[in-house]
């Protein structure tokens, strides 16, 4: 399988991204941020950071740069694009996905564990995970989901919701929502599940040794699904 | 403007080092000149009143590459590996403008590490509020960690430990210590002293704008009621700009085209070109018309003087400068070739086609002021008598939970969790542990890393307290099982104008000489900042050490809570149960006299290497140092990390029960082993002539003191974590 990670001005868990796909067997490819064509991929992911420092609003100039037109052509055509964080942000940005990143609630930075509670499992990125809970990390300042009540509906009719913060038996409530965000939105798809967005980092949870291993779950199941 | 005494003396020099700088160039210098001088003869960039007593701290050692006198310190870490690690103090600035205070002293720091061709791995910081009564305290500190998170998060490096202290000596002065470990082969190190003559200088980064102008002046001096007049001479910080300035740096090291580099800190292009010619023996000649300005007609004076962020200077081989310009485009990063190194030794400055200033390197650095302050020895205090009645209505569940909640022990949690603490994908040990661990990318190897400081034990001793500190911080890098090889220090003290700062500052210095000295634990770089004083009113002396060590498997880290009910709790190394400055008789019991806990140096290094035999034999399930709260505080911490509970008794000790569990005799460890190795481990404690206590054993969710006082963990682990959230949220 073959991947691409992009590298904005600013992008700080490239690298990260790197190794856990490298680490659960994909060939990954480092394309940067100027280039004109994606490499040959079965997956491009845009990675977390401050692309662009965050001037302006997260997320808005690295939707505009060069090698974006080349993103946004894959996704459109059916390729796998995942945005993780600031990724996730960048992906809003473009239109790919519905909503907003707005800042967190209590107007500070988040960096902890949080559960997930995994929403739609008919896709290619969480089929066949038998868990219904994931544990993953977060950090950052603008990860407060929101969008119009007519898009919530929307996006719920068309079962975009990938996935909602939790406590670790999958109980949604405002208790375990970290940022915020609306009906504990932590991850989205477009309409057709190709493309998916989500706050958390599954990429900095890929050994017993760091905050956990439910990343590992998440990377293994994504090359098998996508073989 | 015409120079005359009183210009000098507004810019910070006195009638006698005026009178110097008239008679080594043997003229008036003009203004341009004259700033340059302020610059780099003040206290913060010549080390005027400190360099005489930190000749005299041990900075070799047999993993030292490189000592004081660098950008940073730097240590081998084997298999070609080197840590480059320094701290550094960014305190006026924090306290005029907490955010941008903050945040470019993380920037700062950083790039020391970086400009050495070292990758940032890991961000620490030692910050330091007044009273939590204080009006200002909570804006500070939320400004503070809030500058810190925002400058080390967007540059990707995560920060993995802290110490956050609360007195009321640092109402008027806030002290905001930060402290970067890079990673670099040992063979790509770079250094500040250029060679060769008619060499290109390049200028990188940002624009030079008008922001810092003085900033090392100002944090050379006194607070007053004017503090907020000094807003902008501080410098404002653009992490993305950094970010960019990093990876440009170190894509353009990885050829052959640097001959120095020197990142523009304090003091700005002034200081980074005079230390790299200074160090070289070489002259610098510059057309500030090349430099890149954010403003329009800056004067020569002010792009001299400007400390804003973000930019280099470096010295590039002949013929470099395409190669080198191409790297900075990539990454949008301004560069400009300002001038070329001569074999004048002096600093010569054009600008609009005349020279604007003709120094000799020579009358900046060697001549340079150092004086030999008058300062005070301080006597050991007398011992305080505590009377049996004062313990009598004690409880001690509930000292215990006070003590938890007590803002200088409560957990910091609300502070860490706003700065990334994972990116990088290698933190094995996050803050809230005893030391922060992080492993090297792609090996088995780990480094670990802690910040100390001790300024009531140093206030009421400083020889006794400046030793503590150097020794807490080898037990925390001891307690995660690693081998401690060096420290960094920064040295935080009142105006070294008055007798009684400047003895705490020499005597304190003595201390952690001394202990690093016994302890092979040598100094390989650091930072010192007097003046932490508003009017006649001084900071506690504040020496805040860094200490690195090393980990040959990050798979063996020992972290600090319970891991196994039944396992057996034994405390490493002699109570005496000594008070005297404890958080216990200064809080409960409201006595703040009385002498530090004393230091023996052959029971600390023999404690602590005895605690590393035991972890390499895979003894100890968890460790913990005894630090402020003394056994119980110490332990309580264990069950709640471990959520754990513990059974334990006071030892058949003539001393009385708050003595046994409150003091804070110095050089313990309490750790948890399992009930087969008890023998083992015993053995091995009395061969090496080490005293231990069995505490007792781990047990489910409940602290049993002597059968008799009981409490849930769940109660300690809400006395530990409310108080600061609460605190910030009201």
């Amino acid at each position: 399988m073959n991947s691409s990670v992009i590298t904005f001005p600013g992008s700080n868990c490239d690298r990260d991204m790197d190794v856990a796909l490298k680490k659960f067997g994909f060939k990954n490819k480092m394309v940067w941020h100027n280039d004109i064509e994606l490499p040959k991929s079965d997956l491009v992911v845009l990675p977390g950071g401050f692309s662009y420092g965050d001037y302006l609003r997260c997320g808005s100039m690295a939707s505009k740069s060069k090698i974006m037109k080349s993103v946004i052509n894959f996704a459109k055509s059916g390729g796998k694009v995942m945005g993780i964080c600031n990724g996730f942000q960048i992906l809003v940005e473009t239109g790919l996905l519905p909503g907003v990143l707005l800042r967190n609630k209590y107007l500070e930075f988040i960096c902890k564990n949080v559960f997930v509670k995994i929403n739609n499992k008919d896709n290619s990125y969480f089929k066949n995970i038998k868990k219904d809970t994931l544990e993953l990390h977060i950090a950052h300042n603008e990860g407060n989901y929101f969008c119009s009540n007519e898009q919530i509906k929307e996006i719920n009719d068309n079962n975009q919701i990938a996935l909602y913060y939790s406590d670790k038996d999958g109980k949604v409530s405002e208790d375990n929502n970290p940022n915020g965000s609306i009906k504990n939105i932590a991850s989205v798809f477009n309409k057709e599940k190709n493309v998916l967005g989500m706050m958390p980092h599954p990429e900095r949870m890929i050994d017993p040794a760091l905050s956990g291993e439910d990343g590992s779950i998440f990377f293994k199941n994504l090359i098998n699904n996508l073989k | 403007m015409t120079v005359n005494e009183q210009v000098a003396i507004d810019h910070g020099l006195k009638k006698d080092e005026y009178k110097k700088i008239c008679d080594l160039l043997e003229r008036i210098p003009n203004i341009t000149e004259l700033g340059i001088f302020s610059a780099m003869w003040n206290e913060h960039c010549s080390y005027k009143s400190s360099k005489l007593h930190l000749k005299n701290l041990p900075t070799k050692g047999k993993n030292v590459i490189q000592g004081p006198g660098e950008n940073a310190g730097v240590i081998d870490i084997g298999d070609d590996d080197a840590i480059v690690f320094k701290i550094e103090s960014h305190n006026h600035p924090s306290f005029i403008e907490p955010y941008q205070g903050a945040a470019t002293g993380v920037g700062g720091i950083m790039r020391d590490v970086f400009t050495m061709g070292a990758r940032p791995i890991a961000n620490l910081n030692s910050i330091h509020f007044g009273s939590p009564q204080h009006k200002k305290t909570k804006n500070l500190l939320r400004g503070v960690v809030c500058g810190i998170g925002g400058y080390g998060n967007c540059m990707g490096i995560p920060t993995i430990a802290g110490q956050t202290s609360f007195d009321e000596s640092y109402n008027g002065n806030i002290l905001v210590n930060a402290m970067t470990l890079g990673l670099v082969k040992k063979n790509k190190i770079f250094y500040s002293k250029a060679a060769g003559l008619g060499k290109p200088v390049i200028y990188v980064g940002s624009k030079t704008g008008r922001d810092g102008i003085h900033g090392a002046s100002m944090a050379s001096a006194v607070f007053d009621e004017k503090i907020e007049e000094k807003k902008p001479t501080v410098q404002v910080g653009d992490p993305f700009t950094e970010k960019l300035l990093l990876e440009a740096c170190l894509e353009l090291m990885e050829g052959d085209s640097i001959i120095a580099i020197q990142d523009m800190g304090a003091a700005g292009l002034t200081s980074s070109s005079i230390e790299m010619a200074s160090k070289g023996k070489l002259g610098i000649e510059f057309n500030l018309n090349k430099v890149p300005c954010r403003e329009a007609k800056m004067t020569p004076y002010e792009i001299m003087l400007s400390e804003s962020q973000e930019r280099m200077l470096i010295v590039l081989e002949n013929g470099k400068e395409d190669l080198a310009k191409k790297i900075f485009d990539k990454w949008n990063l301004d560069f400009a070739v300002i001038g070329k190194t001569t074999d004048s030794k002096k600093i010569e400055l054009y600008f609009d086609n005349s020279k604007v200033a003709d120094i000799p390197i020579d009358t900046l650095v060697q001549n340079s002021p150092m004086y030999d302050r008058k300062w005070k020895k301080s006597k050991l205090p007398k011992k305080i008598k505590i009377k049996k009645e004062d313990f009598k209505n004690l409880k001690i569940v509930n000292v215990l939970n006070k003590i938890l909640s007590n803002p200088n022990i409560c957990s910091k949690e609300w502070i860490w969790e706003q700065y990334d603490h994972t990116v990088m994908g290698d933190t094995i040990q996050k803050p809230g542990g005893d030391s922060g661990v992080v492993r090297i990318h792609g090996s088995n190897k780990a480094v670990a890393a802690s910040v100390d400081s001790s300024a009531v034990y140093c206030w009421a001793h400083p020889l006794s307290g400046g030793k503590q500190i150097v020794c807490e911080s080898w037990r925390n890098l001891i307690s995660v099982g690693a081998q401690p090889i060096a420290i960094t220090n920064c040295l935080n003290f009142g105006s070294p104008e008055n007798e009684e700062n400047m003895g705490e500052f020499v005597e304190c210095v003595h201390g952690l000489g001394e202990a690093s000295k016994y302890l092979d634990f040598p100094v390989v770089s650091g930072n010192v900042s007097f003046y932490n004083q508003t009017k006649d009113v001084g900071i506690k002396p504040t020496p805040t050490i860094g200490g690195v060590g090393l980990i040959k498997n990050y798979k063996n880290v020992i972290t600090m809570g319970l891991k196994k009910t039944n396992n057996i709790i034994i405390v490493v190394g002699k109570t005496e149960g000594h008070l005297d400055q404890s958080i216990f008789a200064r809080d409960i019991l409201n006595q703040k006299n009385g002498p530090p806990p004393e230091i023996n140096l052959f029971n600390e290094k023999n404690n602590g290497e005895t605690i590393l035999k035991l972890i390499e034999k895979n003894y100890v399930k968890s460790a913990h140092d005894v630090s402020l709260g003394g056994i119980i505080t110490s332990l309580a911490k264990m069950c709640i990390k471990g959520k754990k509970g513990a059974s334990i008794k006071k030892p058949k000790y003539l001393i009385n029960i708050f003595e046994y569990f409150f003091g804070e005799d110095q050089g313990r460890y309490i750790i948890e082993i399992e009930k087969i190795d008890f023998k083992n481990v015993t053995e091995i404690l009395e061969k090496n002539s080490v005293h231990y206590d069995e505490l007792g054993i781990v047990n489910k969710n409940e602290l049993i003191i002597d059968d008799k006082s009981k409490v849930t963990i769940d109660e300690l682990i809400k006395s530990h974590t409310n108080w600061l959230t609460n605190y910030m949220n009201k």
